[in-house]
Protein backbone atom coordinates (compact mmCIF):
# COMPACT_ATOMS: atom_id res chain seq x y z
CA UNK A 1 0.00 0.00 0.00
CA UNK A 2 1.30 3.60 -1.12
CA UNK A 3 0.29 6.63 0.13
CA UNK A 4 0.25 8.64 -2.66
CA UNK A 5 3.02 7.22 -4.51
CA UNK A 6 5.04 6.95 -1.58
CA UNK A 7 5.93 3.34 0.14
CA UNK A 8 6.38 3.88 3.84
CA UNK A 9 8.24 0.76 5.87
CA UNK A 10 6.19 2.45 9.35
CA UNK A 11 2.69 2.55 9.72
CA UNK A 12 2.61 4.59 12.55
CA UNK A 13 2.09 8.63 11.77
CA UNK A 14 3.62 10.94 15.04
CA UNK A 15 2.55 13.98 15.69
CA UNK A 16 4.40 16.72 17.58
CA UNK A 17 2.93 18.33 19.91
CA UNK A 18 2.61 17.94 23.82
CA UNK A 19 5.91 16.73 24.48
CA UNK A 20 7.71 17.31 27.50
CA UNK A 21 10.49 18.17 25.99
CA UNK A 22 11.79 19.11 22.18
CA UNK A 23 14.85 16.23 23.74
CA UNK A 24 11.67 14.00 24.55
CA UNK A 25 9.91 14.64 21.12
CA UNK A 26 13.05 13.91 19.17
CA UNK A 27 13.56 10.53 21.08
CA UNK A 28 10.00 9.74 20.52
CA UNK A 29 10.47 9.95 17.03
CA UNK A 30 13.42 8.00 16.67
CA UNK A 31 12.39 5.14 18.89
CA UNK A 32 9.16 4.99 17.05
CA UNK A 33 10.79 4.37 13.86
CA UNK A 34 7.93 6.76 11.99
CA UNK A 35 8.84 8.06 8.78
CA UNK A 36 5.78 10.98 8.89
CA UNK A 37 5.26 13.36 11.72
CA UNK A 38 2.95 15.73 11.88
CA UNK A 39 3.16 19.73 12.17
CA UNK A 40 1.66 22.55 12.09
CA UNK A 41 1.73 26.50 11.33
CA UNK A 42 0.72 28.99 14.49
CA UNK A 43 2.07 33.00 14.50
CA UNK A 44 5.67 33.51 14.37
CA UNK A 45 6.75 35.39 18.00
CA UNK A 46 9.39 37.87 18.15
CA UNK A 47 11.64 35.23 19.17
CA UNK A 48 11.53 33.63 16.37
CA UNK A 49 10.75 30.06 18.02
CA UNK A 50 9.36 28.39 14.94
CA UNK A 51 12.40 28.88 12.69
CA UNK A 52 14.07 26.46 15.31
CA UNK A 53 11.86 23.98 15.89
CA UNK A 54 11.71 23.72 12.11
CA UNK A 55 15.42 23.56 12.23
CA UNK A 56 15.37 20.39 14.75
CA UNK A 57 12.64 18.55 12.98
CA UNK A 58 14.39 18.33 9.78
CA UNK A 59 16.99 16.83 12.01
CA UNK A 60 14.64 13.61 12.04
CA UNK A 61 14.79 12.53 8.64
CA UNK A 62 10.96 12.10 8.83
CA UNK A 63 8.67 13.30 6.40
CA UNK A 64 6.63 16.29 6.88
CA UNK A 65 2.71 16.25 7.32
CA UNK A 66 1.51 19.52 7.98
CA UNK A 67 -1.94 20.27 9.24
CA UNK A 68 -4.59 22.92 9.24
CA UNK A 69 -5.25 22.26 12.67
CA UNK A 70 -7.85 25.03 14.22
CA UNK A 71 -9.49 25.86 10.75
CA UNK A 72 -13.46 25.56 10.52
CA UNK A 73 -13.82 27.17 6.99
CA UNK A 74 -12.77 26.24 4.07
CA UNK A 75 -10.70 29.45 3.36
CA UNK A 76 -8.81 29.68 6.72
CA UNK A 77 -7.59 25.55 5.29
CA UNK A 78 -7.13 26.34 1.88
CA UNK A 79 -5.00 29.40 2.97
CA UNK A 80 -3.27 27.48 5.81
CA UNK A 81 -2.75 24.66 3.49
CA UNK A 82 -1.09 27.14 0.95
CA UNK A 83 0.94 28.78 3.77
CA UNK A 84 2.31 25.16 4.86
CA UNK A 85 3.21 24.01 0.89
CA UNK A 86 5.63 27.11 0.68
CA UNK A 87 7.31 26.73 4.47
CA UNK A 88 7.73 22.98 4.69
CA UNK A 89 8.17 22.13 1.17
CA UNK A 90 5.95 19.42 0.65
CA UNK A 91 2.48 19.03 -1.24
CA UNK A 92 1.33 16.97 1.23
CA UNK A 93 -1.10 18.16 4.04
CA UNK A 94 -3.42 17.12 6.59
CA UNK A 95 -6.92 18.52 5.94
CA UNK A 96 -8.61 19.24 9.36
CA UNK A 97 -11.54 21.55 8.97
CA UNK A 98 -13.55 21.63 12.22
CA UNK A 99 -17.13 21.75 12.67
CA UNK A 100 -17.38 21.37 16.19
CA UNK A 101 -15.91 23.10 18.72
CA UNK A 102 -15.85 20.66 21.46
CA UNK A 103 -15.97 17.45 19.74
CA UNK A 104 -13.83 18.67 17.00
CA UNK A 105 -15.30 16.39 15.26
CA UNK A 106 -14.74 17.45 11.14
CA UNK A 107 -17.43 19.45 9.40
CA UNK A 108 -17.31 16.76 6.32
CA UNK A 109 -19.05 19.30 4.15
CA UNK A 110 -16.63 22.17 4.21
CA UNK A 111 -13.79 19.41 4.74
CA UNK A 112 -15.26 17.79 0.55
CA UNK A 113 -15.17 21.56 -0.86
CA UNK A 114 -11.50 22.10 0.74
CA UNK A 115 -10.56 18.97 -0.74
CA UNK A 116 -11.30 19.51 -4.26
CA UNK A 117 -9.97 23.10 -3.93
CA UNK A 118 -6.67 21.57 -2.60
CA UNK A 119 -6.22 18.55 -4.80
CA UNK A 120 -6.89 20.61 -7.56
CA UNK A 121 -4.34 22.86 -6.72
CA UNK A 122 -2.10 19.54 -6.82
CA UNK A 123 -2.06 19.16 -3.25
CA UNK A 124 -2.19 15.19 -1.97
CA UNK A 125 -4.85 15.75 0.81
CA UNK A 126 -5.05 13.29 3.74
CA UNK A 127 -8.29 14.19 5.02
CA UNK A 128 -9.83 13.82 8.68
CA UNK A 129 -12.50 12.46 8.16
CA UNK A 130 -15.45 10.54 10.54
CA UNK A 131 -15.99 6.80 9.46
CA UNK A 132 -18.79 8.14 7.00
CA UNK A 133 -18.63 5.92 3.81
CA UNK A 134 -20.73 8.48 1.46
CA UNK A 135 -18.39 11.39 3.04
CA UNK A 136 -15.33 8.96 1.92
CA UNK A 137 -17.01 8.12 -1.64
CA UNK A 138 -17.38 12.21 -2.02
CA UNK A 139 -14.06 12.53 -0.81
CA UNK A 140 -11.98 10.64 -3.73
CA UNK A 141 -14.32 12.10 -6.20
CA UNK A 142 -12.76 15.21 -4.87
CA UNK A 143 -9.42 14.04 -5.91
CA UNK A 144 -8.50 12.45 -2.06
CA UNK A 145 -6.51 8.80 -2.55
CA UNK A 146 -6.07 8.43 0.94
CA UNK A 147 -8.81 8.71 4.03
CA UNK A 148 -8.18 9.20 7.54
CA UNK A 149 -11.31 8.05 9.81
CA UNK A 150 -11.44 9.33 13.32
CA UNK A 151 -11.04 6.42 15.84
CA UNK A 152 -12.56 8.66 18.83
CA UNK A 153 -12.44 12.71 19.12
CA UNK A 154 -9.24 14.14 19.19
CA UNK A 155 -7.37 14.09 22.20
CA UNK A 156 -9.82 12.10 24.36
CA UNK A 157 -7.40 8.59 23.94
CA UNK A 158 -11.24 6.85 23.79
CA UNK A 159 -9.41 4.15 21.41
CA UNK A 160 -12.16 2.86 18.17
CA UNK A 161 -15.56 4.06 19.15
CA UNK A 162 -16.89 2.47 16.21
CA UNK A 163 -14.95 -0.92 14.84
CA UNK A 164 -17.74 -1.88 12.99
CA UNK A 165 -18.27 1.41 10.91
CA UNK A 166 -14.24 1.35 10.35
CA UNK A 167 -14.61 -2.27 9.50
CA UNK A 168 -16.95 -1.27 6.87
CA UNK A 169 -14.88 1.32 5.56
CA UNK A 170 -11.81 -0.88 5.08
CA UNK A 171 -14.55 -3.41 3.27
CA UNK A 172 -15.86 -0.79 0.98
CA UNK A 173 -12.50 1.10 0.31
CA UNK A 174 -10.37 -1.97 -0.42
CA UNK A 175 -8.03 0.05 -2.38
CA UNK A 176 -7.52 3.33 -0.87
CA UNK A 177 -4.87 3.77 2.26
CA UNK A 178 -6.87 4.15 5.61
CA UNK A 179 -5.08 5.61 8.39
CA UNK A 180 -6.99 6.30 11.41
CA UNK A 181 -6.29 9.99 13.01
CA UNK A 182 -7.12 10.74 16.38
CA UNK A 183 -8.80 9.22 19.84
CA UNK A 184 -5.76 6.58 19.84
CA UNK A 185 -5.14 5.64 23.92
CA UNK A 186 -2.83 2.84 24.25
CA UNK A 187 -1.06 0.12 22.48
CA UNK A 188 -4.03 -2.21 22.07
CA UNK A 189 -6.30 0.20 20.55
CA UNK A 190 -3.62 0.89 17.52
CA UNK A 191 -2.90 -2.94 17.15
CA UNK A 192 -6.91 -3.33 16.66
CA UNK A 193 -7.03 -0.45 14.38
CA UNK A 194 -4.36 -2.47 12.28
CA UNK A 195 -6.12 -6.08 12.91
CA UNK A 196 -9.05 -4.50 11.00
CA UNK A 197 -7.10 -3.83 8.06
CA UNK A 198 -6.21 -0.19 8.00
CA UNK A 199 -3.18 0.47 6.59
CA UNK A 200 -2.02 3.11 8.90
CA UNK A 201 -2.25 5.47 12.86
CA UNK A 202 -1.42 8.74 13.29
CA UNK A 203 -1.50 9.72 16.79
CA UNK A 204 0.04 12.42 19.16
CA UNK A 205 -1.11 12.50 22.57
CA UNK A 206 -1.21 9.36 23.65
CA UNK A 207 2.42 9.45 23.56
CA UNK A 208 3.25 12.62 24.21
CA UNK A 209 1.33 12.95 27.31
CA UNK A 210 2.20 8.81 28.80
CA UNK A 211 4.07 9.08 31.56
CA UNK A 212 7.41 7.95 29.57
CA UNK A 213 6.33 9.40 26.66
CA UNK A 214 9.72 7.47 24.69
CA UNK A 215 8.55 4.15 26.50
CA UNK A 216 5.26 4.67 24.98
CA UNK A 217 6.42 5.49 21.58
CA UNK A 218 8.16 2.60 21.45
CA UNK A 219 4.98 0.14 22.65
CA UNK A 220 2.59 2.01 19.90
CA UNK A 221 5.08 1.36 17.18
CA UNK A 222 5.14 -2.58 18.61
CA UNK A 223 1.35 -2.53 18.44
CA UNK A 224 1.14 -1.37 15.15
CA UNK A 225 3.71 -3.83 13.62
CA UNK A 226 1.62 -6.78 15.63
CA UNK A 227 -1.74 -5.63 14.31
CA UNK A 228 -0.51 -5.23 10.74
CA UNK A 229 1.44 -8.12 11.00
CA UNK A 230 -1.53 -10.59 12.56
CA UNK A 231 -4.42 -9.14 10.18
CA UNK A 232 -2.14 -10.18 7.34
CA UNK A 233 -1.82 -13.46 9.10
CA UNK A 234 -5.71 -14.20 8.60
CA UNK A 235 -6.75 -14.41 11.96
CA UNK A 236 -9.02 -17.30 12.82
CA UNK A 237 -13.00 -16.64 12.84
CA UNK A 238 -14.97 -16.17 16.09
CA UNK A 239 -16.68 -19.12 17.70
CA UNK A 240 -19.86 -18.41 20.23
CA UNK A 241 -18.77 -21.60 22.16
CA UNK A 242 -16.05 -23.19 23.37
CA UNK A 243 -14.31 -25.84 21.23
CA UNK A 244 -11.32 -27.78 22.99
CA UNK A 245 -7.63 -27.27 22.02
CA UNK A 246 -6.21 -30.61 23.31
CA UNK A 247 -7.38 -33.54 21.18
CA UNK A 248 -10.38 -35.77 22.78
CA UNK A 249 -9.44 -38.94 20.67
CA UNK A 250 -7.27 -40.87 23.13
CA UNK A 251 -8.90 -39.62 26.66
CA UNK A 252 -8.15 -41.42 29.45
CA UNK A 253 -11.26 -42.80 31.67
CA UNK A 254 -10.00 -41.87 34.98
CA UNK A 255 -12.98 -41.91 37.02
CA UNK B 1 0.45 53.12 7.71
CA UNK B 2 -1.30 51.33 10.04
CA UNK B 3 -1.50 47.96 9.50
CA UNK B 4 -1.90 45.03 11.69
CA UNK B 5 0.05 41.71 12.56
CA UNK B 6 -0.74 38.83 13.85
CA UNK B 7 -3.35 40.75 16.09
CA UNK B 8 -1.67 43.42 16.73
CA UNK B 9 -1.54 46.76 15.70
CA UNK B 10 1.75 48.42 14.11
CA UNK B 11 3.31 51.67 12.47
CA UNK B 12 5.02 50.90 9.22
CA UNK B 13 6.91 53.22 6.67
CA UNK B 14 7.20 50.46 3.92
CA UNK B 15 4.48 50.72 1.31
CA UNK B 16 4.80 46.56 0.67
CA UNK B 17 4.59 43.49 2.44
CA UNK B 18 8.44 42.75 2.07
CA UNK B 19 9.74 45.99 3.33
CA UNK B 20 7.23 45.82 6.21
CA UNK B 21 8.28 42.09 7.03
CA UNK B 22 12.08 43.77 7.60
CA UNK B 23 10.64 46.96 9.24
CA UNK B 24 9.82 44.31 11.63
CA UNK B 25 12.41 42.26 11.91
CA UNK B 26 10.48 39.08 10.58
CA UNK B 27 13.41 37.66 8.16
CA UNK B 28 13.21 34.30 8.71
CA UNK B 29 12.73 32.18 5.09
CA UNK B 30 10.53 29.60 7.48
CA UNK B 31 7.92 31.87 7.15
CA UNK B 32 4.38 32.32 5.42
CA UNK B 33 2.42 35.58 4.53
CA UNK B 34 -1.41 36.08 4.10
CA UNK B 35 -2.85 39.09 3.20
CA UNK B 36 -6.54 39.70 4.24
CA UNK B 37 -7.06 35.79 4.80
CA UNK B 38 -5.63 35.24 1.56
CA UNK B 39 -1.78 33.70 1.12
CA UNK B 40 0.44 35.52 -0.23
CA UNK B 41 3.84 33.73 -1.70
CA UNK B 42 7.57 34.69 -0.99
CA UNK B 43 7.98 35.89 -4.37
CA UNK B 44 4.70 37.90 -4.22
CA UNK B 45 5.87 39.83 -1.09
CA UNK B 46 7.77 42.59 -2.64
CA UNK B 47 4.61 43.49 -5.01
CA UNK B 48 2.44 43.38 -2.79
CA UNK B 49 1.17 46.91 -1.75
CA UNK B 50 -0.36 47.26 1.41
CA UNK B 51 -2.80 49.71 2.01
CA UNK B 52 -3.81 51.41 5.52
CA UNK B 53 -5.77 49.09 7.73
CA UNK B 54 -4.56 45.49 5.99
CA UNK B 55 -4.29 42.50 8.35
CA UNK B 56 -1.21 40.24 7.50
CA UNK B 57 -0.92 37.33 9.46
CA UNK B 58 2.77 35.63 9.34
CA UNK B 59 2.89 31.99 10.76
CA UNK B 60 5.97 29.65 11.33
CA UNK B 61 6.14 26.15 11.65
CA UNK B 62 4.76 24.81 15.41
CA UNK B 63 4.17 21.52 16.84
CA UNK B 64 1.02 19.69 15.84
CA UNK B 65 -1.10 16.50 16.00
Amino acid sequence: MEFYGTALASRLFLGTAQYPSPKVLCEAIEVSGTEVITVSLRRETSEGVGTGFWHMLRQTGARILPNTAGCHTVQEAVTTAQMAREVFETDWIKLEVIGHADSLQPDVFALVEAARILSEDGFKVFPYTTEDLVVGEHLLQAGCEVLMPWGAPIGSGQGLRNPDGLRAMRAHFPNTPLVVDAGIGRPSDAAAAMELGLDAVLLNTAVAKAGDPVGMARAMAQAVTAGQTGYAADPMPRRDMAVPSTPVLGLAELI
Amino acid sequence: MKITVNAKPHEVSASTLDGALNELGLISPALATALNGAFVSRAKRVETVLTDGDRIEVLAPMQGG
